[in-house]
């Protein structure tokens, strides 16, 4: 393993971050007392409690999902696509590294900067409503793996992506969507019968599931099934980096 | 000399059945310094490219200092730096940090005294902590050499590095190529300007359509293949070359105040003195006697246009 060149590539992107510190810092908070203040406040006091919880508590777990979701994947896109577009893919190319070194730098620096969002939404909640989290460490599992695994996908749609638009593409018509639909800010029981099975072939549902497990020890899904959904999604996705690297789709010419 | 890099036939064809490379065998020493001149869309790019691993061959096998670049990668890209043609760098970073990250991307222990002195020797040092979309075009060319050299490399790939660089800059480069021959780096460098590789090359390939059409010792090629033009002036213009002269095909300078003689350099009689006694007998008096080196362009020109220069 060429640690030093995993090392390289991950300070070089987390530079890249640290330059826009407070608009990374900045944008996340706003966004998460907008959705205390609409959900929590508006909605939430016409809605009693969910499965024992409070709502305003309820929708802490999802809405960290939603956050880290979409920034592991947006940042590991841009992360891989900017060097496409601005022509310096050469050097990564030209460079004695191996796909699993790449991935590490850019996938590594990517789920980072998702997980520090996460924290950050969830000190940030704490602000607004009370929260125990009843298992700590699979909490934890829950969120890294989340970052880890999304980052992945983001890769992947930063190497697929051929323009701007492309790469804003699977976010939005299929990410987003998943992610509201998944149980986000509601719990899947409270969905007429037929949807409630519906959802379950939304893969979000799961993470949801689990993550809200490990804050209020109440699921949708029994909490191995989110284990195991979150441990296929990775392999899926590191299978597919594995054939992209091996061919040099959309990467060597 | 041992051989630093070797190609053996190498191939690339695109998915649109264009073949870029067709077939090429290069050796090239180490410590020297090869030109390689063709035209646009020649290969010499993709033949670059092919060797440091950012287009895949076909068919054919490249190795660098022993190791294949596919089987040994690593030792072999390890050897490598590139200088792209394309000003190709992450705009918002700092030039020193962008140096420092190619660096450490090859997998080299950080060395601050070695970058220090790298920019130094670039004059891109009071630019260090300067955001790379600040800077002019040379620099950003220098930065990119800077680059290349941070890893230390063997091989060094200079893709058209004077492409659009002003007359000094220009010199500048010759003389940090010049001066990391001396330390044994071996430089591969295509260009456009024939005065670049007159000025640097040891040897000189010549690449057009995917094929080398010649490798040869500079000095040999231009010994071999140049000729040379002896003008004669005169002080009264003729309208036509006099008949009495006629033995010595010779061309009818601009307005006629001049005979132009063309004659090999490498003939045991060069036939200058029987010319100059034929045109005093011919009654012509002179003005001036010139000659002319014909260059690598002329070489070049009639090469890939295929003549038999």
């Amino acid at each position: 393993m060429n640690w030093t060149a995993v090392s390289a590539i991950y300070k070089f992107e987390m530079a890249r971050f640290f330059r826009t510190l407070a608009q990374s810092f900045l944008s996340p908070v706003l966004s998460t007392s907008l959705y205390f203040v609409v959900f929590g406040a508006a909605i939430g006091s016409r809605i009693d409690q969910v499965e024992g919880v409070s709502y305003g508590a309820f929708i802490v777990p999802g809405l960290i999902m939603l956050s880290v979701i979409t920034q592991g994947i947006s940042n590991a896109s841009f992360g891989i696509y900017f060097p496409k577009f601005i022509g310096t893919v050469y050097e990564l190319l030209s460079a004695p590294v191996n796909f699993l070194e790449i991935v590490l730098g850019y996938v590594g620096a990517a789920a980072t900067k998702a997980l520090f969002i996460g924290v950050v939404i969830l000190a940030t909640a704490h602000l607004f409503v009370d929260i125990t989290i009843a298992h700590p460490l699979a909490m934890l599992l829950f969120l890294v793996l989340t970052c880890i695994s999304f980052a992945l996908l983001g890769f992947i749609i930063g190497i697929w992506a051929k323009n701007f638009e492309q790469l804003q593409l699977v976010p939005l018509l299929i990410i987003t969507p998943l992610i509201f639909l998944g149980g986000s800010f509601y719990s899947i029981s409270m969905l007429p019968p037929i949807w409630q099975t519906i959802t379950l072939f939304n893969p979000v549902v799961y993470l949801i599931s689990g993550f809200r497990w490990s804050f209020f020890g109440v699921s949708d899904v029994p909490v191995g099934f989110s284990l195991l959904a979150i441990a296929v999604f990775t392999g899926l996705c590191l299978a597919v980096i594995g054939w992209i690297f091996r061919t040099g789709w959309r990467l060597r010419s | 000399m041992s051989t630093i890099l070797s190609i053996t036939d190498l191939r690339k064809s695109y998915a649109g059945g264009f073949e870029a490379l067709k077939g090429v065998n290069l050796e090239i020493a180490e410590g020297e310094i090869l030109a390689l001149l063709g035209p646009n869309g020649a290969g010499k790019t993709t033949l670059i490219s092919t060797i440091c691993g950012i287009t895949t061959a076909t068919s054919g096998s490249v190795t660098v200092g022993g190791h294949c670049i596919e089987r040994e990668y690593r030792a072999a890209r390890a050897m490598i730096g590139l200088v792209p043609q394309e000003i190709n760098l992450e705009p918002f970073e700092t030039v020193m940090n962008s140096v420092r990250f190619s660096r450490g991307l090859f997998g080299k222990p950080r060395n601050d005294a070695l970058i220090d002195d790298i920019l130094k020797k670039l004059s891109l040092w009071d630019k260090r902590s300067s955001q790379i979309k600040e800077l002019s075009g040379g620099m950003k060319r220098r930065v990119l050499i800077a680059k290349a050299l941070s890893h230390e490399p063997r091989v060094l790939f200079l893709d058209e590095p004077t492409a659009g660089v002003d007359v000094e800059l220009r010199k500048d480069m010759w003389d940090v190529v010049r001066e990391l021959r001396e330390s044994g780096v071996t430089i591969i460098l295509t260009t456009h300007y024939i005065e670049e590789a007159e000025a640097m090359a040891d040897r000189v390939g010549v690449i057009a359509g995917g094929e080398i059409l010649l490798v040869e010792e500079k000095s040999d090629l231009m010994a071999r293949m140049g000729k040379k033009e002896l003008q004669v002036f005169l002080i009264d213009p003729v309208a036509t070359v006099p008949e009495a002269l006629d033995q010595h095909e010779l061309r009818l300078g601009e307005d006629g105040h001049s005979l132009i003689y063309t004659y090999d350099v490498k003939a045991e009689r060069t036939g200058i003195t029987t010319l100059l006694n034929d045109v005093a007998a011919a009654g012509l008096v002179l003005s001036d006697v010139s000659t002319r080196q014909s260059s690598l362009e002329d070489i070049f020109v009639g090469l890939v246009s295929g003549e038999d220069a």
